[in-house]
């Protein structure tokens, strides 16, 4: 049935840290390499090598500019997937039961056999989170990795989502927010977690960290390029010892 | 929201297909014989017709009947349920009518309320979506229900009636489209809600995730046609609400009559069309697009 579990024992989901994201997309790519050959259909691309090429991405990085009142505007790289929402409203519309969120962990999943690819689920989903695919019909989206997490036949510290175990800068963490005990349950105490959207009322399980303010740079004085400029000054501005000897004899040649 | 012809043929015609069939459940016209049999055929051909279009714009039609499952918590397999029942007991009752010369007016009454149900659970569909502050209404039933059984009561033949439910469809459609067009401004959702930024400054989208298009941008942000739309509005109303009432009122003739569905299907077919490509999708804002 497609009717939301009341509780779900555990709140798996993923943490963001907006703060630490560089936008380089190597979670895009780990976890469009990972689910296209394991659970469900592949991932399908069209016209990848053409001029219109688009394709089917359980996990897509924006960036956005934020221009605060006075100072200088910011960068901030804003990676999104499923957000595994405890009133998820893309559960709740399917016809078939195909969708469902699990009673144990709470990940959102589709059931692709019964998946008849009414795109309704897409529609309810306020994230953008669900994409059908163009090839396979069917609607693919983020598994929280569902197949690596208790997948013994991989080593212990491979057990969390490709994106997690891929991001170079360690903006990712994974964790059940459910447990108020839990590392990512305590990050986000500590660095103020948001919700997206809040006002749709899907509760979703991830969260994001914000970014910190910038440290506040010095006025550029005139004549400067840069604030770093003193720091890139050559250490000697004469060669002296061997290398200045060096120096003087390769002139005279 | 991507305007798929497929839905919009669809809603268009199953609308009205169901609101006949909901007059002639009532016995609205009484007729026998050859001249139900006619009437009914053009309503199980429009509903009939419309529902088979549905099924055009599923990845796996094949699967189809396992929609019929969720109706505890899906609108859409409440729709299901709602038009397969409508079209079989009303099928039994035309069946009844048109052969035997039987009319069991219980069946009727359950027909109609059914047909009207179908009508009723279709547009809920939308109207459920929180994500479409557009669709997010009640008034969004309440204009699919007029349209319907204005459109049905035209088509029944039902001169003295139709005029009535016509003019207050053109009046809910004109209260949906001035409460749509500030329903995403009122809804609360905006670009600083969607990225949680808002309490640094103001945001705007930099870079999308991808240079190419994608199947979000393809279904969600449709921005084609925005430019017509008050065009679009008055031809909508003119040839879906105005047309029919006028030719309804003046003296009857067969011809006229003919006119006035044409023109009520074509200005119902423009007002779908709007009703889709005008939605603002509240995953657009990701994009910037809104």
């Amino acid at each position: 049935m497609t009717d939301l579990p009341e509780a779900t024992q555990r709140k798996m989901g993923l943490v963001i840290d907006l703060d630490t994201c560089v936008g380089c997309h190597a979670c895009v790519v780990s976890c469009k390499g990972w689910n296209t050959e394991n659970y469900g259909a592949p991932l399908s691309d069209q016209d990848p090598y053409g001029a219109d090429p688009s394709g089917t991405f359980l996990n897509r990085v924006h960036s956005y500019e934020v221009q605060p009142e006075s100072g200088a505007a910011q960068l901030v790289h804003f990676p999104k997937s499923c957000l595994h929402c405890e009133d998820a409203p893309c559960v709740t519309v399917c016809p078939t039961g195909a969708s469902y969120k699990r009673v144990e962990d709470g990940i959102v999943l589709v059931n692709e056999s019964d998946c008849i690819g009414c795109g309704l689920c897409a529609w309810a989903c306020p994230y953008g989170a669900r994409e059908m695919d163009a090839a396979e019909g069917v609607m693919k989206k983020c598994t929280l990795c569902v197949d690596r997490i208790y997948n013994e036949n991989l080593p212990e510290v491979d057990r969390v989502p490709a994106c997690v175990r891929t991001c170079p800068a360690g903006a990712r963490h994974f964790g059940d927010l459910g447990d108020p005990q839990s590392d990512v349950s305590r990050l986000v105490e500590a660095r103020g977690g948001m919700d997206l959207m809040p006002e749709q009322g899907t509760k979703p399980v991830n969260k994001y960290l914000p970014p910190r303010p910038k440290d506040r740079t010095e006025p550029v004085g005139p004549g400067e390029i840069d604030i770093l400029a003193p720091l890139l000054k050559p250490v000697a501005e004469e060669p002296r010892g061997f290398v200045g000897w060096l120096d003087k004899m390769l002139e005279k040649i | 929201m991507h305007p798929a012809p497929s839905v919009i043929v669809f809603t268009t015609l199953s609308g009205l297909g169901f609101g006949l069939l909901f007059w002639l459940g009532l016995g609205m016209p009484a007729s026998e014989g050859w001249v139900a049999a006619v009437f009914f055929a053009i309503a199980f051909a429009l509903s009939v017709g419309g529902l088979l279009a549905s099924t055009f714009h599923l990845g796996h039609p094949e699967r189809a009947v396992k929609a019929f499952s969720q109706w505890r918590s899906s609108w859409l397999s409440r729709e299901g349920i709602c038009a397969v029942a409508a079209l079989s007991v009303m099928g039994l009752y035309a069946a009844l009518v048109v052969l035997f010369g039987v009319r069991l007016s219980v069946l009727g009454w359950l027909g109609a309320a059914l047909s009207a149900g179908t009508v009723f659970t279709t547009s809920m569909i939308y109207a459920q979506l929180r994500t479409v502050p557009r669709w997010n209404t009640a008034l969004t039933p309440a204009l699919f229900l007029a349209l319907s059984l204005g459109g049905g009561a035209l088509l029944a033949g039902q001169v003295s009636l139709a005029p009535w439910f016509l003019t207050a469809a053109a009046a809910l459609q004109v209260a949906w489209w001035v409460r749509g067009d500030k329903a995403l401004l009122q809804s609360g959702t905006d670009m600083a809600s969607a990225t949680g930024l808002g309490e640094i400054g103001t945001v705007r989208a930099f870079e999308p995730p991808h240079t190419g298009n994608n199947y979000l941008l393809r279904e969600f942000v449709h921005v084609v046609g925005r430019k017509h739309a008050v065009k679009l509005r008055a031809i909508a109303l003119s040839l879906g609400y105005m047309v029919p009432v006028l030719v309804l009122v003046l003296p009857f003739s067969h011809l006229m009559a003919l006119l006035a569905v044409i023109a009520h299907v074509a200005g119902v077919a423009a007002s779908r069309w709007l009703f889709f490509a005008e939605a603002e999708h509240v995953v657009g804002l990701y994009y910037g697009k809104r």
